[in-house]
């Protein structure tokens, strides 16, 4: 088995004729969705409009209008033009940014087609998009303190949740910032549970995710049906409030899409960025990643691999108890049951889809934020696509990613794999 | 002046095996100590317990006269001890910079790396010692011999004095292990010192100032390169034991039952591990491939029993081409197979011993019918193999996994030799396994090979092979160097093939590849 | 004859049965640690019971005695609820049996037969982990397969008209069975075919399947008559047959259910099938060796554990809520995971922790209604146990227990790469 995955693996190596096909008829297939599904089924002479002034702007920029028809077929032309490139020549190196345009005019091209006839307010929706990968992203963020140390941690989704129910309640209690803290101390007593039983128990560490899920969708459904029904108060945080960054609010169209959100969008991009340098320009990211692509050699150089990877996993908890204080202090202002309604998992996917990567994990964030706030808005545009086919895109997705057809993604070696001195 | 380290009497026990049995080592500056012995002798374990890997359950470490506590890596590293692995503890996805400075890492304000100044001195060392690399690599781009020099200069890094080199040159190619040497010369003259694991007698003789020999846990002695000679440490290395000799007829070969031409196999890294071998052996006769291990052997058999893949060349079964066939395909048609780990291949521990019995045959009458498993037939036939070939377990019910090392291997060698077979590989039949097991299992393949079977058997065990074989193949980095009659041969002769000193070894005519 | 000897000689193997079987593993894995977890699970749920009842904080401003005297009480009030709810009433079973009438007898025996009812799917899903399991697959899309097992039996038990039970009722069974083994089949092949790692697939496929459902029953599978998402109601002929007039809801599922943990014990220690299946989870190396086909295996392994998780919704729909509902799943993916751990991915043990649990959850009602305790309290304590079974070192330092020399680990980590 093992010999056989090995060699499927270098197959799908970057740059490899394979990868270089595949991605090629990928770029076509796409090319032909656009041409087939969208451009055949709009008529000639239809526009449609992209609005470009979110409210509460005061810069006017114009609308952009496009004539429907041509536009797709542009794009389609387009993409087919970059397919043959890649069939015949191939980007090389390249090939993932390619990947990325292609998307994005695989996207434009959608979102032509869906608001053809019709106007499309673009800057509400990037805002939107912004908002919906801040949980998703964060949730990533948590896997990827964990993985990158060897620990598997499928139980983002509890701790989320966990970290949602007592953030509402000591926010209800004592202040949103207090709620905060509480939320996310929560997410690190959990992981501190997981930790212990996988790390020191050495349980199954999906057994271990599992039995913080169920306890988790257990407890909080409990204290909520006995404590906070009853007692309004308890629940009742309210949410923090949009901080816009002064200056930078003002640039026009960029400026209120992504300077002026709350403190979960900040936080975010300031954990994002302080993780990416802290994996990767830190002697505590050296030895974290050591850790969880080879506990052994780290051991051999004297690195403490239990004490590394209890930190990864705790600190990783209270990411994820900051992820669930989002729910309750950023976004819905009280506690609802089981609320993350799986927004742990999709950040599970995200952080796979984003190769273990932080900014990896926010541009797959940003994606399946894009899908996830576009099927709320189908229904409103009256589409004809079903909107539970765009929520199920991030998934289907992660399992193409995983199955190495465009290219196999590179988890930390050791991930999953308690870690036994020997000889002792 | 005091040796830069002396261990003295150290012991260490796994359970069931005693892994060093009291060893006493002394290492002086500016020298490079040899370390021989075969594999799964202790060699290892001892540099892991110098290490601070392992703990010993007795003996005393002294380092520059001064006794010294190794409870972990850290303390050997603050003693200046350092040590290559045998397997790697490079990171793959790491540059070489990065591998170099973990645990050591140079930093600027708040914990922030400086790969700037790290490079800066890995460059330093590279220099100094002729350790060509590149800083900037990533370790899973660099051949072999550059993820070697990485780890050497990682020591170097960390201002190591006393250098353990375990099993060096099992992974290079003789132009990558002379640098190595030439490495090796230019750091005792820095006034380091190196301990070289090894099991290949040239490379001893060579590079070595003095040798130590270690022979199943236990030290053997201690000499150097002028005393000895090469079928001096020959015997040294393989010992000479009691002679558990098997009584066996005259073999009277038949037809050729196996035949390999020019087989080429790939190990697990996708280098070449068997480089076009060829050779047949004939019912009624014991084929003995001898070789230090780790030249290939592991590899042929695997392909020949259809668990690996050939790359060319092919290998015939009674006529019927099996190069490419499946591992059914190939027990069907007559194969035995007593594989190498079998606590990995050959059986499932948590299995009832009845179960492993029927491993490989559970789908043919009488064992199933249909879809469903006999089981009354499959316990009737378990009780009967048991008795048959003498397996000591409370019942056909009970776990593999509670057996003795010997008593699994019987359940293995039972379930093999229960078939009709036509052919029976047997790699490593009776490592680890008591004297007792042991003179059962080669009474067996001698039984097999005078009912007209014929026998591959690969094994290091010298002994095992001259005992047992009729003709011996010997095997050296992947081609069979020499194939002689096992009646006239002697050990030091075999010795040396095995040492891939094929000048020396008499009648020279070396079997070239066909 | 020798057959007749040895027949003779040892008449313990011919005696020797499923629970024969079961029992011996788990005497072997010491029977004592599931039963302490069991018991372990139970008391700390208790604890929390105590801990979140208010009267025991106006007792605390009192004296500390009292407060955990009524913290007692309340545990036990809550103990006696989910008892009365979930097994009986003795009280009530003891009149209603002098009474001698037989609706009455029935409605005090209601309970337990409700927990029998409650606890079909999840024998079904305990199954169907167990089996991946023993094929050294961790299969936590249950749940998942479980939706798409509702889905399709739920339209062929409403879509085919005219058909005389016998035949309509096997057949929406047969189409839940399939449903579920092709949300199985999918992981199966990727991790046979790429070592994509079915534990991340497993959990994707569940999310699509929840989509999938959410749009089916606001399209195709709507019930013309309504705006809410919800399927029609199944013909009477797809019904599973009930053994007792309403509101009793035992249904013949439940024996399905036991067929097939027989059935599932069959294959897996009877068969060539499940000689392969164990022999590529316990060691597949050696199945390799042994001439198995290690994708062939793999892949129908994922299939039949989906095809089981798929008939713990197909027994849902037609046996208890005659339609399907968007989220009609109360999180049997994960507790199926609980169930097969505990029961030691051995069949036997498997129904007896799936009896367990839809005793709780049917107690639980009660407990909510007479206690005021909320039905959830049920997944924590089902957490706590399933901790202790999985670190069974928590109970020997609890309990002060000593290792065993050999340990079985029938759960082997393996990293995402498969």
């Amino acid at each position: 088995m093992s010999n056989q995955a090995a060699t499927l693996q270098s197959a799908a190596e970057y740059g490899t004729p394979t990868r270089r096909r595949v991605m090629g008829l990928v770029f076509l297939a796409l090319a032909g969705a656009i041409w087939f599904l969208f451009a055949n089924t709009t008529q000639a002479g239809v526009a449609t409009t992209f609005t470009l002034n979110p409210g509460g702007s005061q810069a006017n920029f114009p609308n952009l209008v496009f004539d429907t028809l041509p536009l797709l077929h542009a794009l389609a032309f387009a993409c087919a033009l970059i397919g043959a490139f890649q069939l015949v020549r191939g980007f090389g190196k390249r090939t993932n940014a390619v990947l990325g345009l292609v998307a994005a005019l695989f996207i434009f091209a959608f979102l032509s087609w869906v608001a053809s006839g019709a106007s499309l307010n673009l800057a509400g929706l990037l805002r939107a998009t912004l908002i919906r990968a801040v949980p998703i992203t964060l949730g990533a963020l948590s896997g990827i303190l964990c993985e990158r140390a060897g620990v598997v941690n499928i139980a983002i989704e509890g701790m989320m949740l966990t970290g949602a129910m007592v953030a509402a309640i000591f926010g209800s209690l004592y202040g949103l910032w207090v709620g905060l803290l509480a939320g996310v101390l929560a997410g690190g007593l959990l992981a501190a549970v997981h930790a212990v039983l996988s790390i020191k128990y050495k349980t199954d560490q999906i057994v271990s995710g599992t039995v913080i899920n169920i306890f988790s969708i257990g407890i909080t459904s409990f204290i909520s049906a006995k404590f906070l029904a009853r007692y309004r108060f308890l629940n009742n945080p309210g949410i923090f409030p949009d901080i816009q960054i002064p200056g930078l609010v003002d640039i026009p169209f960029i400026g209120p899409i992504v300077f002026s959100h709350n403190i979960f969008f900040f936080g975010l991009i300031i954990f994002l960025t302080l993780l990416h340098f802290g994996l990767f320009f830190t002697r505590w990211g050296l030895r974290h990643r050591a850790v969880g692509e080879h506990p052994k050699a780290a051991d051999t150089l004297g690195i403490n691999v239990f004490k590394t990877r209890y930190t990864a996993v705790i600190l990783g908890g209270m990411m994820a108890g900051f992820g669930g204080a989002y729910f309750t202090l950023g976004s819905v202002g009280r506690f609802d049951e089981v609320m993350t309604a799986g927004r742990g998992f999709i950040g599970l996917a995200a952080m796979i889809f984003g190769n273990w990567n932080p900014f990896g994990a926010f541009g797959a964030g940003l994606l399946f934020g894009f899908a996830d706030m576009l099927a709320a808005r189908l229904a409103i545009l009256g589409v004809r696509v079903p909107s539970e086919f765009l929520l199920m895109a991030p998934y289907i997705a992660t399992m193409i990613v995983l199955a190495g057809v465009v290219g196999r993604g590179q988890m930390p070696a050791a991930d999953g794999q308690p870690y036994e001195k020997e000889g002792h | 002046m005091p040796p830069v380290l002396e261990l003295r009497n150290i012991t260490k026990r796994f359970p069931g095996v005693l892994a060093n049995d009291r060893i006493n080592l002394t290492l002086n500056q500016g020298e490079i100590h040899a370390l021989l012995g075969e594999n799964g002798a202790g060699k290892t374990t001892l540099m892991n317990i110098l290490y601070g890997l392992y703990q010993p359950d007795e003996g005393e470490i002294f380092i520059n006269g001064q006794q010294v506590q190794v409870h972990s890596p850290t303390d050997a590293i603050n003693a200046g001890v350092g040590m290559v692995h045998q397997h790697f503890m490079l990171i793959p996805v790491f540059t070489v910079t990065e591998n170099v400075m973990l645990g050591d890492e140079s930093v600027k304000v708040a914990g922030v790396l400086d790969r700037q100044a790290a490079a800066e001195r890995i460059r330093e060392i590279s220099s100094a010692y002729g350790l060509a690399v590149n800083p900037d690599d990533y370790v899973r781009d660099l051949p072999v011999g550059g993820q070697q020099r990485v780890e050497i200069i990682k020591l170097l890094y960390r201002e190591a004095d006393i250098l353990i080199l375990d099993e060096p040159t099992a992974v290079l190619t003789p132009q990558e292990a002379d640098d190595l040497f030439k490495i090796m010369h230019s750091l005792t003259e820095r006034g380091k010192s190196i301990i070289f694991i090894t099991h290949k007698l040239r490379e001893v003789l060579d590079i070595a100032d003095r040798i130590t020999v270690i022979r199943r846990g236990k030290m053997v002695g201690s000499t150097t390169p002028k005393q000895a000679n090469q079928s001096k440490l020959a015997a040294m290395m393989v010992g000479r034991e009691v002679d558990l000799s098997v009584h066996k007829k005259a073999a009277k070969p038949g037809e050729a039952v196996l035949a390999v031409q020019n087989l080429q196999v790939a190990d697990d890294r996708g280098q070449v591990a068997v480089d076009g071998v060829s050779f047949t052996v004939q019912a009624g006769e014991v084929l003995g491939v001898a070789g230090v291990q780790g030249n290939g052997q592991t590899e042929l058999v695997e392909s020949i029993t259809g668990l690996r893949p050939a790359q060319g060349g092919s290998v015939r079964l009674l006529g019927e081409e099996i190069t490419h066939a499946d591992p059914r395909r190939i027990t069907e048609l007559g194969s035995a197979h007593i594989p190498e780990d079998r606590q990995r291949d050959g059986l499932v521990l948590n299995f009832p011993v009845a179960d492993n019995l029927v491993l490989n045959t559970y789908y043919q009458e009488p064992f199933s019918k249909g879809a469903v498993l006999q089981q009354e037939a499959i316990l009737e036939t378990a009780r009967q193999r048991v008795t048959n070939f003498d397996i000591r377990t409370p019942s056909a019910e009970t776990r593999a996994g509670s057996l003795s090392g010997g008593n699994q291997q019987k359940v293995i060698v039972a379930r093999e030799l229960s078939r009709p077979v036509k052919l029976v590989v047997a790699s490593q039949p009776t490592r680890g396994l008591d004297v007792g097991s042991i003179e059962y299992i080669h009474g067996r393949l001698i039984e097999s090979r005078d009912q007209g079977v014929a026998v591959l058997l690969v094994s290091s065990e010298l002994d095992e092979i001259m005992q047992l074989s009729d003709r011996i193949a010997v095997m050296y980095r992947g081609k069979i160097v020499d194939v002689l009659p096992a009646k006239g041969a002697s050990k030091e002769k075999i010795g040396l093939l095995m040492a891939g000193v094929l000048d020396k070894a008499k009648g020279g005519k070396t079997r070239k590849d066909a | 004859m020798a057959k007749k000897e040895t027949k003779t000689k040892a008449p313990a193997d011919k005696k020797k049965n499923a629970f024969g079987i079961f029992l011996e593993e788990l005497t072997r894995g010491s029977l004592l640690i599931p039963v302490l977890a069991i018991v372990s699970g139970l008391l700390l749920g208790g604890l929390i019971v105590a801990v979140t009842t208010e009267s025991v904080y106006t007792a605390w401003s009192r004296s500390p005695l009292e407060a955990i005297g009524t913290g007692i009480d309340a545990a036990l009030r809550s103990y006696r609820a989910l008892f009365n709810g979930s097994i009986g009433n003795p009280e009530r079973i003891v009149d209603a049996l002098a009474s001698g009438e037989a609706a009455a007898i029935r409605r005090a025996f209601n309970p337990f037969l409700e927990s029998l009812t409650k606890s079909v799917p999840y024998i079904f899903a305990g199954l169907a982990v167990a089996l991946g399991f023993r094929a050294g697959l961790f299969n936590i899309g249950a749940e998942g397969q479980l939706f798409i097992g509702a889905i399709t039996s739920v339209y062929v038990g409403f879509a085919f008209t005219g058909l005389p039970a016998i035949i309509h009722v096997p057949l929406a069974l047969g189409a839940g069975a399939l449903g579920g083994a092709l949300w199985g089949f999918i992981p199966g092949l990727l991790k046979a075919k790429t070592g994509g790692h079915e534990v991340i697939n497993t959990i994707m496929m569940n999310y699509i399947a929840f989509r999938l459902s959410e749009y089916l029953l606001r399209g195709p599978l709507q019930r013309p008559d309504t705006t809410n998402p919800i399927s029609p109601f199944i013909e009477a002929s797809a019904q599973l047959p009930r053994f007792f007039d309403s509101p009793i809801r035992f249904h013949l599922g439940f024996f399905i259910a036991l067929a097939a943990a027989y059935g599932v014990y069959w294959l897996l220690f009877k068969t060539r099938l499940g000689f392969e299946l164990r022999t590529v989870g316990a060691n597949p190396n050696a199945a390799r060796y042994a001439g198995m086909n290690i994708v062939l295996v793999t892949v129908l392994a994922m299939s039949l554990s989906g095809a089981l998780a798929g008939l713990a919704g197909a027994n849902e729909v037609l046996g208890v809520n005659y339609t399907l509902a968007p989220a009609f799943s109360s999180g049997y993916g994960f507790d199926s995971i609980a169930l097969a751990l505990i029961g030691k991915s051995h069949p036997v043990g498997v129904v007896l922790a799936a009896l367990l649990f839809g005793t709780l959850r049917n107690g639980a009602l009660q407990m909510q209604i007479a206690a005021n305790v909320p039905v959830d309290i049920i997944s924590v304590m089902q957490a706590l146990i399933l901790a202790f079974i999985a670190a069974p070192a928590i109970i020997r330092t609890i309990y002060r227990l000593r290792t065993p020399e050999h340990q079985d680990d029938e759960l082997h980590v393996r990293g995402w790469g498969g």
